[in-house]
């Protein structure tokens, strides 16, 4: 009964400080930097970690830079949409900046993204890294969790874990017209507390 | 002791004649009301004398009954004509010739006393009290009381319409929005206090401003939980002025809260947090004031199959709980970007031209083919691919059947 009252403690406290979800866990009041190409399954990633957010009936933010993110898929991939807050920045990188400084002051989410997966790698490294750990700061010692999402890593001194998604190969199944996208294997490599661990893993479609 | 009026298809008169007696009315639609005479046997005698006064106030032929109870008298001047006066202890006996249907209740009691052979008051002031719970329960005792004249309750008194507004005419016009939010800031303070002394929120803010030489300037909050803080409204006011300011001085402010019944919640102690409604709502009006208002909110699906299509809501709060299945989603381009395809002679996609040059199209699936809305003006037609762009990823394509025209319409992430 002692033992099964620790472990409860222990899981409770550890909720408390990760948010888990299918591939892994992300630390809460603190940066994490999803970073891939395009198709090698970061939108998936995002998607899944807004997925366990909203079943564990918190709140989310999504601060979505190029307008990119798309309801029905994300709800097919179980995002509560009752409890997104989607703000859609029309391409304004500072527009996007500014709600995410906004959101993240002002508390009570869960997860709150900033989604800049088709911003020009030249445009996001305009962002400055103070700009990155005022938003750090934002959320430090609270229960939410700081995501963002870019095709390269945008901040890694800042961030407390990278994941770095990258696409091995397509799964398609069956032949000429009656073939579908099955989904895509990919090489997640988590970068924490500067130690690197490579998983491959398949994202179903 | 209490009077009712009774006369068909005149209660407006019956009101301003029982207003002229008591401030404690109660309004029973379409033809009765009810009021308290207590005090009035110093002033006009005994009760048949009030009795009498009344009748000669009202000015046409009506009902008048007094009684000890506001229901033995309304049913009193519902069922007997002329004056009458229901002594104390006597209800029962005044009462029983007048028939049941007066009682109201419901079809399945109408039906039940109708089998039970009871019409009138009387017949079923003599069952007992015991054998009408066991067989009808609470609402069979509540008029087995009703019929006796011994329910005794206080008059449901026809409230104010309260309103919680506040008129400021200024004798120099304002032209600047800081001193107009400083005397904002002084009627919103006064409007909250008088809400909270009736322990009341607001859930919409209206503001008119009076012009110099210009139209009214109009501006409406409307809340998504009832609130009263001055300050959050304040807050609010400026970043919808700012947003949207007069265009030209301002010479009268009228501002007015609508009332509403406060906010009550009992938070879960293994609930996870929600963001604060009120600091969420300033937090949402400064976005909404750079994004654009339809740019912010909470995404639902519309029961449609057109691609794309959602409309912006209010973050409500609902919490729902979806069973999460990690999978591929979409990443859209809004709008399509166009692009150009060249098939192969049996429709499988080869190649794309887009702006970023030529690719070889390495694999493909498809077609689909979707349409709608045919029966509208916004029909839609299309054949939609998954393509495998060599070093770029992979896309979903579409072609709109109508036009002939390709478009890619986002990427699989």
């Amino acid at each position: 009964m002692v033992a099964a009252t620790v472990q409860c403690a222990s899981d409770l406290k550890r909720s408390f400080e990760s948010l888990p979800f299918p591939w892994g866990e992300i630390p809460r009041g603190a940066l994490t930097e999803i970073a891939g190409p395009s198709s090698s399954g970061r939108t998936a990633f995002l998607c899944s970690m807004l997925a366990a957010a909203s079943a564990k009936q918190e709140f989310c933010a999504l601060i979505d830079v190029q307008d990119a993110f798309d309801p029905t898929s994300a709800s097919h991939a179980g995002v509560a949409l009752s409890q997104l807050l989607w703000v859609r920045c029309g391409g304004n990188l500072e527009h996007a900046l500014k709600a995410a400084d906004w959101l993240t002051h002002g508390g009570g989410f869960g997860l709150v993204a900033l989604d800049l997966g088709d911003t020009p790698l030249k445009i996001a490294h305009r962002i400055p890294l103070a700009a990155w750990f005022r938003l750090r700061q934002a959320v430090e010692n609270t229960k939410t969790a700081l995501v963002s999402l870019a095709q390269r890593v945008q901040a890694p001194s800042c961030s407390m874990l990278k994941i770095e998604l990258s696409r091995d190969r397509t799964i398609w199944r069956g032949v000429g017209p009656g073939r579908f996208l099955q989904g895509f294997a990919v090489t997640a490599a988590h970068v924490k507390n500067h130690r690197r661990h490579e998983v491959a893993i398949t994202i179903d479609g | 002791m209490f009077a009712a009026l009774h006369a068909p298809g005149n209660l407006p008169l019956l009101v301003e004649c029982a207003e002229h007696y008591s401030p404690l009315i109660e309004e029973l639609p379409p033809d009765t009301v009810a009021f308290d005479i207590r005090g009035l046997r110093l002033i006009f005698g005994s009760p048949r004398e009030i009795a009498g006064e009344i009748h000669r106030r009202v000015g046409i032929p009506a009902n008048v009954a007094i009684a000890s109870n506001p229901d033995a008298a309304l049913h009193a001047a519902r069922g007997i004509a002329g004056i009458t006066v229901v002594d104390p202890h006597r209800e029962a006996a005044t009462l029983a010739p007048l028939p049941l249907y007066l009682l109201g209740g419901s079809p399945e009691f109408a039906h039940t006393m109708d089998l039970w052979g009871i019409r009138t008051f009387g017949e079923l002031a003599a069952l007992p009290p015991l054998g009408v719970a066991a067989r009808l329960g609470e609402e069979g005792i509540r008029f087995l009381r009703l019929a006796r004249g011994e329910q005794t309750r206080l008059l449901r008194v026809r409230g104010e319409q309260l309103r919680f507004n506040e008129e400021l005419e200024l004798e120099n016009p304002v032209d600047l929005l800081e001193p107009l939010l400083l005397l904002l800031a002084g009627m919103l303070e006064r409007i909250c206090a008088r809400l909270r002394s009736h322990a009341l929120a607001t859930n919409e803010v209206r503001v008119s401003l009076n012009l110099e030489r210009a139209p009214e300037h109009s501006a409406a909050l409307r809340l998504p939980v009832p609130m009263l803080d001055p300050k959050v409204f304040l807050k609010l006011l400026q970043l919808e002025l700012n947003g949207w300011p007069p265009q030209a001085g301002v010479e009268k402010i009228r501002l007015e809260l609508v009332p509403v019944e406060t906010r009550t919640m009992q938070h879960g102690l293994f609930l996870p947090s929600s963001p604060e409604p009120e600091r969420l709502e300033i937090t949402l009006a400064r976005i909404r004031h750079l994004v654009g208002a339809n740019n912010v909110g909470s995404p639902a699906l519309l029961d449609t199959n057109r691609p794309d299509s959602f409309r912006m809501g209010e973050l409500n709060g609902s919490r729902e709980s979806i069973a999460a299945t990690p999978r591929i989603v979409l990443r859209r381009f809004r709008p399509p970007c166009a692009v150009q395809i060249r098939c192969t002679g049996d429709g499988q996609p080869v190649r794309i031209f887009s702006p970023k040059g030529e690719r070889r199209i390495t694999t493909s699936a498809g077609p689909w083919f979707t349409s709608g809305d045919w029966w509208t003006g916004g029909s839609w037609n299309r054949e939609e691919w998954d393509i495998e762009v060599l070093e770029e990823g992979i896309f979903r394509i579409h072609q709109d059947r109508d036009s002939k025209r390709w478009f890619i319409e986002g990427t699989y992430d």
